[in-house]
């Protein structure tokens, strides 16, 4: 009875139940047959659908517009993005673009700067819980026995503890914190439900004919997980990595919005904070809080159609249906 | 004649574009018939099978007609098609021990599916249990989850459920490719059975396992990349076969239970053409030891050369 | 069965134990003193002589002069007792006192709308998946919801139906003119301030389940079962009919693992409409830095989620006949 415990996904396709709940069905993910012979015409054809799948050509479109504003934003309004130099709440115009704050700051140069620490904290966080992920995934599911019961226990504890939570109570008692210093906290709470999946995965290309072929010939633990296996569900992973992405942009925004961001600098749930904390909705000024708003939910939004775009280049049979 | 396919032609629409997996295929199955259909992989054979009750996503009907007792099949129309399914043309998939619902009861199942025949469960529960009890299974397996019953059961209870309407035509995918050889010899008696007890009137039988087809089948038939080599009374063809890649299937044919298609590299060198492209005149004149000049110029039609043997090979008449 | 349940236990019995060990440590051993910085935030204008008085105070309250391994246990000692200290921002309000307070306003929220939402976002994505038509509409529309923040949501439609259509209130758990009490009035004002936190939270988590049981029902119409059910003619209210119910089980699954994050969404919600519950608490804990409080909020918000994922783990055993079989089969 102990394999058929009704705990996640035990009798279920390898699900992997992303962040917000928005899960992607990798059933048919290429978690490969075998090492593909020809990798260059493989990635190219990848190329190749990747450019014709229109999910993917308006999810990256709309990322790099967020992309680029990000970098340039900067250089057109240089200078202190909270420095008081605009009227008083005036809506947005030709030299106030996005308006200005009850204080006079100038919204768009907030919007630009916040933009930025965004995608820090996506790729930051995002990345490393992704590589906790994939390494208690990996170490799970290659090496099972007491090892895998061990850290699927931890999985399932840190699963289960409320993580934002955690968050909360560790951020307040931090004086002086950064964007690193966030994305560090986002990354080591978010990645039970990535080990899980990789886990689940690892398991079962472990077993698999060029596994074991390369176990015979002596290859040792460590390079046939990441020569072998890693190599076998790199699409995978890569869709597991855009999925944290766009929850660590998810998760930031609620700590920044709970006023447990970063102390110095700004940030898109960080000009929510202050919208909703200087009466911007009683006040009418719209024009404060849509924009940070409507660019998270863009770029999260993107960041998801993305991933169920290139799941469909990366399985072809998905295509086409 | 229970079933007669015309000049069928079904093709798998990919990106690349047609899978020409069915290319005109003409063959009569008379009643009490079973017709052993056997090739290699990717030849066609259950494309062939499944056609016949249900063409899938990326099926497409190209041409030709299919009629079942003198009545014509709708193949690509799915909803007039489902007045024929079950009633009429059965099937017993290739993955029959992972065909019922997990989460049902099997009689409950049984039940409703029964129901949109218009045939109630309790009307039908005594002929049930017979058959059951003819597989071997007892009757209680109705109240139990799939999850309760091994592989085998699972697959005698899949037989039992697709012929429990005395369909006309039965076709058998690929169901002794999981089971070990004397588990394989007692399906293919049951099937036999089921035929002789008029549980099922006529009956294909796909499989790449030669060896059980010449125990139960009353002909044989041959395809090749998308057509029909070769059909024939099962002894006609395994005495006297006229087609070169039914004499080479057969002279490579090893000990009985092992299945050629694993032989199939040392058996007959070369591969099938795509079928994506197949290339104009006889598709297997690559690989033909006796092959001629009009081979490649000209497709050998499949015509009858003896009475209820037929070929497609220019040699052979 | 019992053993089944008994594992599932002892789990949630550790998480409980880890997570509140954690809890207990973080103030202990994250960089600085938590006692001083709040004497030096909170002790304005104090002499040096009256601000040590002050952290010896403070270190007394905490139970901060004990030997470490001491306040360890004497925390587990009074935290079973139910006593998790006072709050210093509500002067000396005992928390759990404050808490119970805050707590209905909360799961009158969170309940409903995970509940709701959990249900009618599976119905709309079991209806959108292989239908083009549907599923053009939901999958998008499903997307954005999922990537929209909780309180971005949240002040969008304060915004809308509180500032410009002026149809609820945005602000307060009740009219600040009434007294609590059961009249129809009162109730009347509760609902009304409840509406729109209550539908943030829900439309939010709406997306995600529908695309998901979109996935799922896709998924199971290629099962094995489902092309068998089609070879023998059933007919595709009958096949969706399975469908529906294999793919409700990851579902379930998915609901306990959503909660921490539909949680941290109700509290970031209740603190747009300063609704009077756990969240609004959370935020003054963190502004005042009444760390009792704070510590008491997240254990009460642990306690929730467990308590909740064993509900889940006993509705899925109802649900799915696989592991009831395999349990009794087990226990014979």
């Amino acid at each position: 009875m102990t394999t058929r415990a009704p705990s996640a996904g035990a009798q279920t396709p390898d699900v992997v139940q992303g962040p917000q709940g928005v899960p992607t069905v990798p059933g048919a993910v290429p978690v490969g047959g075998r090492p593909d012979p020809r990798p260059m015409s493989r990635r190219g054809e990848i190329l190749y659908f990747a450019l014709r799948t229109k999910k993917v050509i308006i999810g990256l479109t709309i990322i790099a517009v967020f992309l680029v504003l990000a970098l340039i934003g900067p250089i057109i309004r240089p200078g202190d993005p909270d420095a008081l130099i605009g009227p008083l709440g005036a809506s947005p115009s030709a030299d106030w673009w996005f308006g200005t704050t009850s204080f006079g700051q100038d919204i768009f140069a907030q919007f630009v700067y916040s933009l930025g620490s965004t995608f820090l904290v996506g790729a930051l966080g995002g990345g490393i819980a992704a590589i906790i992920g994939m390494t208690v995934g990996f170490v799970a599911g290659y090496r099972g026995g007491w090892i895998d019961e061990v850290l699927n226990m931890i999985t399932n504890v840190v699963l289960v503890i409320p993580t934002l939570a955690l968050l909360l109570v560790a951020a307040a008692y931090l004086s002086a914190r950064g964007v690193v210093v966030e994305a560090l906290f986002i990354g080591f709470t978010s990645w039970p439900w990535a080990a899980r999946a990789i886990r689940a995965q690892t398991f079962s290309l472990r077993s698999r004919e060029f596994v074991n072929l390369a176990r015979m010939s002596g290859v040792k633990g460590l390079r046939i997980v990441f020569g072998e296996i890693a190599p076998n569900m790199s699409s995978y992973l890569f869709l597991t990595f855009i999925l944290l992405f766009g929850g660590a942009i998810l998760i930031a925004a609620t700590l920044d919005f709970i006023g447990l961001g970063p102390t110095s600098g700004s940030s898109l749930g960080l000009m929510m904070y202050d919208a909703v904390a200087w009466s911007a909705l009683q006040l009418g000024l719209w024009w404060w809080f849509i924009p940070p708003g409507v660019a998270i939910t863009a770029i999260v939004g993107a960041l998801y159609i993305t991933n169920v775009g290139l799941d469909e280049v990366f399985n072809p049979k998905l295509r086409n249906t | 004649m229970s079933l007669q396919v015309t000049d069928l032609r079904v093709y798998y629409r990919t990106l690349a574009g047609d899978v020409k997996a069915l290319d005109g295929v003409t063959f009569g199955i008379a009643d009490g018939e079973i017709m052993g259909l056997a090739g290699e992989s990717g030849c066609g054979k259950s494309t062939l099978g499944n056609s016949l009750i249900r063409m899938e996503g990326r099926m497409r009907h190209v041409g030709g007609t299919v009629t079942l007792d003198g009545v014509p099949l709708p193949i690509d129309d799915q909803a007039d098609m489902n007045h024929f399914r079950f009633a009429e043309v059965s099937i017993i998939p290739q993955y029959a021990m992972s065909a019922l619902n997990p989460t049902r009861k099997i009689g409950k199942m049984v039940g409703e599916l029964v129901a949109t025949r218009g045939v109630r469960y309790h009307d039908i529960r005594e002929e049930l249990e017979r058959r059951l009890e003819l597989v071997g299974l007892a009757r209680d397996v109705l109240d139990r989850y799939p999850i309760e019953l091994s592989g085998g059961m699972k697959q005698r209870m899949v037989m039992v459920l697709s012929t429990l309407l005395d369909p006309s035509l039965l076709i058998a995918d690929e169901i002794t490719s999981a089971l070990d050889v004397s588990s394989q010899r007692a399906v293919a008696q049951t099937l036999v059975e089921f035929r002789d007890r008029g549980f099922v009137k006529s009956m294909i039988v796909v499989t790449h396992d030669v060896s059980i087809l010449y125990q139960i089948s009353n002909t044989l038939a041959i395809m090749y990349a998308g057509k029909l080599a070769e059909k024939a009374p099962t002894d006609v063809i395994m005495s006297r076969p006229k087609h070169p890649y039914t004499r080479l299937l057969i002279s490579s044919l090893p000990e009985i239970g092992v299945r050629f298609e694993e032989q199939r590299l040392t058996g007959i060198p070369g591969t099938p053409p795509s079928l994506l492209n197949p290339p104009t005149g006889c598709r297997f004149r690559e690989r033909c030891p006796i092959a001629i000049a009009r081979c490649t110029d000209e497709e050998p039609p499949f015509v009858e050369v003896e009475p209820n043997h037929s070929v497609a090979c220019w040699m052979a008449s | 069965m019992r053993r089944y349940f008994g594992r599932k236990l002892l789990i949630y019995a550790a998480t409980f134990f880890i997570a509140a060990t954690i809890d207990w440590l973080i103030p202990r051993f994250m960089p600085g003193d938590p006692v001083q910085s709040l004497v030096s935030r909170t002790g304005f204008g104090l002499s040096p002589e009256g601000s040590q008085a002050l952290v010896t105070y403070y270190n007394n309250l905490f139970g901060l002069n004990h030997p470490i391994w001491e306040q360890y246990i004497n925390f587990w000692a009074s935290l079973l007792h139910g006593d998790l200290g006072r709050s210093v921002y509500l002067t000396g309000r005992p928390v759990t006192s404050v808490i119970m307070s805050a707590v209905p306003y909360t799961l009158a929220l969170l309940i409903p709308a995970v509940l709701l939402s959990w249900w009618v976002g599976n119905t709309i994505g079991a209806r959108a998946a292989r239908r083009r038509l549907l599923d053009n509409v939901v999958l998008p529309v499903g997307y954005v919801l999922t990537a929209t923040p909780y309180m971005w949501l949240a002040i969008v439609l304060a915004w809308v139906f509180g500032f410009i259509l002026n149809i609820f209130p945005i602000s307060g758990g009740y009219s600040y003119s009434l007294e609590p009490t059961l009249t129809w009035k009162f109730i009347g004002s509760l609902f009304s301030h409840w509406v729109l936190p209550f539908a943030s939270l829900f439309l939010v988590g709406l997306g995600g389940w529908a695309i998901g049981m979109r996935n799922m029902i896709i998924y199971e119409l290629e099962a094995d079962y489902s092309r068998y059910l089609e070879a023998l003619g059933a007919p595709s209210r009958l096949v969706r009919k399975y469908a529906f119910r294999n793919a409700m089980l990851p579902q379930i699954t998915g609901l306990a693992l959503s909660l921490g994050v539909v949680v941290a969404g109700a509290l970031v919600t209740e603190i747009v409409f300063s609704y009077p519950g756990l969240g609004k608490l959370l935020l003054a804990s963190i502004q005042n830095e009444d760390f009792f409080l704070l510590q008491g909020i997240f254990l009460f918000i642990i306690l929730g989620v467990l308590i909740a994922n064993f509900i889940v783990d006993i509705a899925y055993v109802i649900v799915d006949p696989r592991t009831r079989v395999a349990m009794s089969g087990a226990e014979e």
